[in-house]
């Protein structure tokens, strides 16, 4: 049993500690926002938030996260209403979308602590998240986009 | 905190609801040569003992339209039914969409005679655009005589807009919800000739960038995958397969014993592990030692074999088969001033799309049908492959399409989930198949590596007058999209292809043959400008004879890139053309090369495309910006490589796909404006790269880059040669 938040609920899940936090996430807690790309650490499709801190969730065990605040894209907001969702919406920034959870959690992390990131600071921050189908450049100007915006 | 998703709830599911409903109208729809709405009744007997519906309206004005375009990415799933909006008039915001169930009778179109429904080719809003308005302009015409009727007075004298009969004299109005609740949908169905659609002056919908329905969905994590779908009493696999062979034997005792481990299956070419979670199967998956019979590819080296393509040039007994023959190519190259000869190479390719190959099945207990969830290019083909797998008619399987992580050619057979099928007979629960990134790429099906030859003849007035191509691979007509020039007029030509068996598997990837072809010619005809000391584009207008199409592209191109224009030091442009599905697009690109590492960098892409009526402007630009990123990455950084049979790439540590870092800081698109039918929009923007790419390079470093991929380590070699 291993218990944290999980989107500001405490929730214990009956799995081994070593089980990846992305399986628990998805098939245990049945929040399938955050996806699985590579399971090795090579893509960001998994990213989550623990503690504030974008990590790939294929990479941290559920034991890791004991105790700790995990915020997945369910939980970035109620109602699509974080800057980047809007902007994500109103740029039309998905194609097939898998990527997108992951891409808006990376970048909800930059603007947390980035009111106003320039484009270099963004590509840097967003270059190990791979989007296949290529909106790398919407995706810029979503973030600043929302960063004018937040 | 175990949480089943009710599925009975999941979008994927709701087909049936559309006919559910009591009272209203609906509309069927049979598609294709001379489209004509037909009543219920007429379209029972063809539809599969159920009746199918395309549109229909309720009473209290909510218009339900099935959508043919299976959604990947590209937006036909709302682009059709807007289509269709727009012809009836109707208020976009009352229209609600559901994919349409795989009946490629009823939902399916006619390409080159056969009917079908796989999204192939970016060519869903090119092959439905025409239907898709004679239906909507249809139910229009239906609610309008209905309204004539209950008002008794002439059709003719009415109008609509959005969702409303109005009747001009009196003022009065009628809604659609409300006809539909009195009205009724006639025997004989009005046909509508084509002078009578509605002008382009006076779209609302098609041409303005109606906002895609599938996007608020994917921001929020609610979009609902294939690898997303749970199933009470649900168990999870994942596999093993060899390219080409079949399992011998495993260590199947100690998998067993491996903790969450149901049961292993073997498969066609490959074994599956059964568990309780999917981490545990992953797990599993890392222990299994299978014995394989490895058939035809057991001994298959990629780079041996692409060698031996240059052999397969000169065979008088090679496998031959003649793609196009025009003039007389003979006489051309024997009359020539000038002749020109070229080689090209090309490795694999993997698709790399973003979520792995998955399927969910469940078959009934007593075995005589079978549900799929699954997100696919093609339900039809689905549907067919889970009931040959599990020797049920067809009509006895559903399938329940979800969002696709990601297509490209990849996802329209319908064979993981037949495997997924055999996998849920065998254990006689509902499985879920994920196969792992690793799986996806060594058990990829490829866009085939080749060779390519090149003759051009030229008179003494400069003119390209014969033509030879010929290309070498295995994969059938994967060979050929791309290798015509029908955007030029070369008098006299012979292309064919070499055909050779490896036993690789190989499949569609956006514009396929598209991508080696074009390099070829694109790249032979700037060699050619250059040897002229012409400037590229004149080349292409004069000697190349290039359409009014093709010129169009090519100046607007120009104008967009400023091509006569000095480029900053350490920089060049290079250009190129393509066509596909319809569409043209002429494209340059301005690249900066490190001559230490050999990398490559794309600066700015301009492309100029002629995609007949744009429809959706906002997703068109979408898709042609994401080809060119596909096509970026594909010709800089992706490579497969087959050592023994075995594909050596297994992740995206080693098969690269492009980053966020390697994005041009410019990409510009420009739609020209034409009044034709709108063609395929997905791909045009990929192939040209290439070339462009190669050409470019020229203008650097007088080396010409011949094999694609152009990594690092092979520019290096180039540089050095
Ligand atoms: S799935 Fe975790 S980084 Fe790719
Ligand atoms: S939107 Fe498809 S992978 Fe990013």
């Amino acid at each position: 049993m291993v218990s944290f938040k999980l989107n500001g609920r405490q929730v214990s899940l009956d799995v081994p500690g070593t089980t990846p936090l992305l399986w628990a996430i998805r098939d245990v807690a049945g929040l399938t926002g955050t996806k699985y790309g590579c399971g090795a650490g090579l893509c960001g499709a998994c990213t989550v938030h623990i503690d504030g801190v974008a990590l790939r969730s294929c990479q941290t065990t559920v034991s890791e996260v004991a105790n700790k605040a995990v915020t997945t894209i369910e939980g970035l907001s109620k109602d699509s209403s974080h800057p980047l969702q809007k902007a994500w919406v109103d740029l039309q920034v998905p194609q097939c979308g898998y990527c997108q959870s992951g891409q808006i959690m990376k970048a909800a992390e930059l603007l947390a602590k980035n009111k106003a990131p320039s484009r270099e600071e963004i590509v840097t921050h967003m270059d190990g998240n791979i989007c296949r189908c290529g909106t790398y450049h919407k995706i810029i100007a979503a973030i600043q986009t929302a960063a004018k915006g937040a | 905190m175990t949480k089943m998703l009710d599925t009975s709830a999941a979008p994927t599911l709701s087909r049936r609801s559309l006919l559910a409903g009591l009272g209203g109208m609906t509309f069927c729809i049979a598609m294709g040569d001379g489209t004509q709405l037909v009543n219920e009744a007429q379209a029972a007997p063809t539809a599969a003992k159920q009746i199918n519906a395309w549109i229909r309206i309720a009473p209290d004005g909510i218009i339900t339209i099935y959508s043919a375009g299976t959604e990947m990415g590209q937006g036909t799933k709302t682009t059709l039914p807007m289509i269709a909006t727009e012809e009836m008039d109707a208020d976009w915001s009352k229209v609600r969409i559901e994919m349409a169930p795989p009946e490629r009778e009823i939902y399916g179109y006619i390409f080159m005679g056969q009917r079908d429904m796989a999204i192939v080719g970016s060519r869903a809003t090119q092959l439905y655009f025409n239907d898709m308005r004679m239906a909507g302009a249809q139910v229009r015409r239906v609610l309008i005589n209905n309204a004539a009727k209950m008002w008794k007075v002439e059709p003719a004298s009415l109008r609509t807009e959005a969702s409303f009969v109005i009747n001009p004299a009196t003022g009065a109005k009628l809604s659609y919800g409300e006809i539909a609740a009195k009205g009724e949908v006639p025997k004989e169905l009005p046909v509508i000739k084509p002078e009578e659609l509605k002008p382009r002056k006076d779209w609302r919908l098609i041409g303005t960038g109606v906002p895609r329905r599938d996007i608020p969905e994917k921001v929020n994590g609610s979009a609902q995958f294939g690898i997303d779908v749970k199933l009470p009493g649900m168990v999870y696999a994942t596999a093993v397969h060899h390219q080409t062979g079949t399992p011998i034997s495993w260590n199947d005792d100690e998998i067993r014993k491996m903790p969450g481990v149901l049961a292993t299956v073997a498969l066609p070419n490959g074994v599956a592990i059964v568990g309780k979670t999917y981490p545990q199967v992953i797990a599993a998956r890392g222990n299994i030692k299978v014995q394989w019979n490895k058939g035809q590819a057991g001994g298959f080296d990629s780079d041996q074999a692409l060698e031996d393509y240059a052999k397969v040039i000169r065979d008088p007994n090679a496998d031959i088969t003649n793609l196009a023959k025009k003039g007389d190519a003979g006489k051309a190259f024997s009359d020539a001033a000038e002749v020109f000869k070229a080689e090209f190479r090309s490795d694999y390719g993997y698709h790399a799309q973003m979520e792995p190959l998955n399927a969910v099945v469940r078959v009934a207990k007593d075995g005589k049908s079978a549900e799929v969830w699954e997100g696919t290019q093609a339900p039809d083909a689905t549907r067919d492959e889970v009931a040959k797998a599990l020797g049920l008619e067809p009509q006895k399987v559903t399938v329940n399409q979800c969002y696709m992580g990601g297509g490209f050619g990849r996802r329209s057979l319908g064979d993981y989930a037949a495997e997924c099928a055999l996998i849920a007979k065998e254990i006689g629960k509902p499985v879920k198949l994920v196969w792992t990134r690793e799986e996806d790429i060594t058990n990829g099906m490829f866009r085939p590596q080749s060779f390519q030859s090149l003759e051009a003849a030229q008179d003494d007035t400069g003119r390209v007058t014969g033509w030879r191509h010929s290309v070498v691979g295995d994969g059938g007509v994967l060979l050929h999209t791309g290798i015509q020039i029908p955007y030029y007029d070369v008098p006299n030509q012979q292309i064919e292809r070499r055909g050779v068996s490896h036993g690789i598997r190989v499949k569609h990837w956006r514009a396929v043959g598209h991508v080696f072809n074009v390099f070829a010619i694109e790249s032979m005809v700037d060699e050619m400008a250059l040897a002229s000391n012409m400037d590229p584009i004149e080349f292409r207008l004069k000697n190349m004879a290039a359409t009014p199409k093709a010129r169009r592209c090519f100046e607007t191109v120009a104008q967009m890139c400023d091509w006569k224009a000095a480029r900053p030091e350490g920089r060049a442009l290079g250009l190129s053309i393509s066509e596909r599905s319809g569409s043209l697009g002429a494209g340059v690109v301005e690249i900066s090369l490190d001559k230490k590492s050999g990398k490559i960098k794309v600066h700015k892409v301009w492309l100029a495309v002629d995609g007949g009526i744009i429809v959706t402007p906002q997703a068109a630009k979408a898709n042609l910006e994401s080809a060119i990123i596909y096509g970026l990455s594909g010709i800089l950084h992706e490579q497969i490589s087959i050592k023994d049979g075995v594909v050596e790439q297994s992740n995206f540590h080693d098969y690269n796909v492009m980053r966020m870092s390697d994005l041009p800081e410019v990409m510009e698109v420009k739609l020209i404006d034409t009044d034709t039918r709108p063609t395929g929009l997905g791909e045009v923007g990929n192939p040209f790269i290439a070339a462009a790419i190669a050409n470019a390079f020229y203008r650097l470093t007088n080396k010409r880059l011949r094999h694609l991929p152009f990594t690092e380590e092979r520019v290096l070699e180039v540089l050095k040669a």
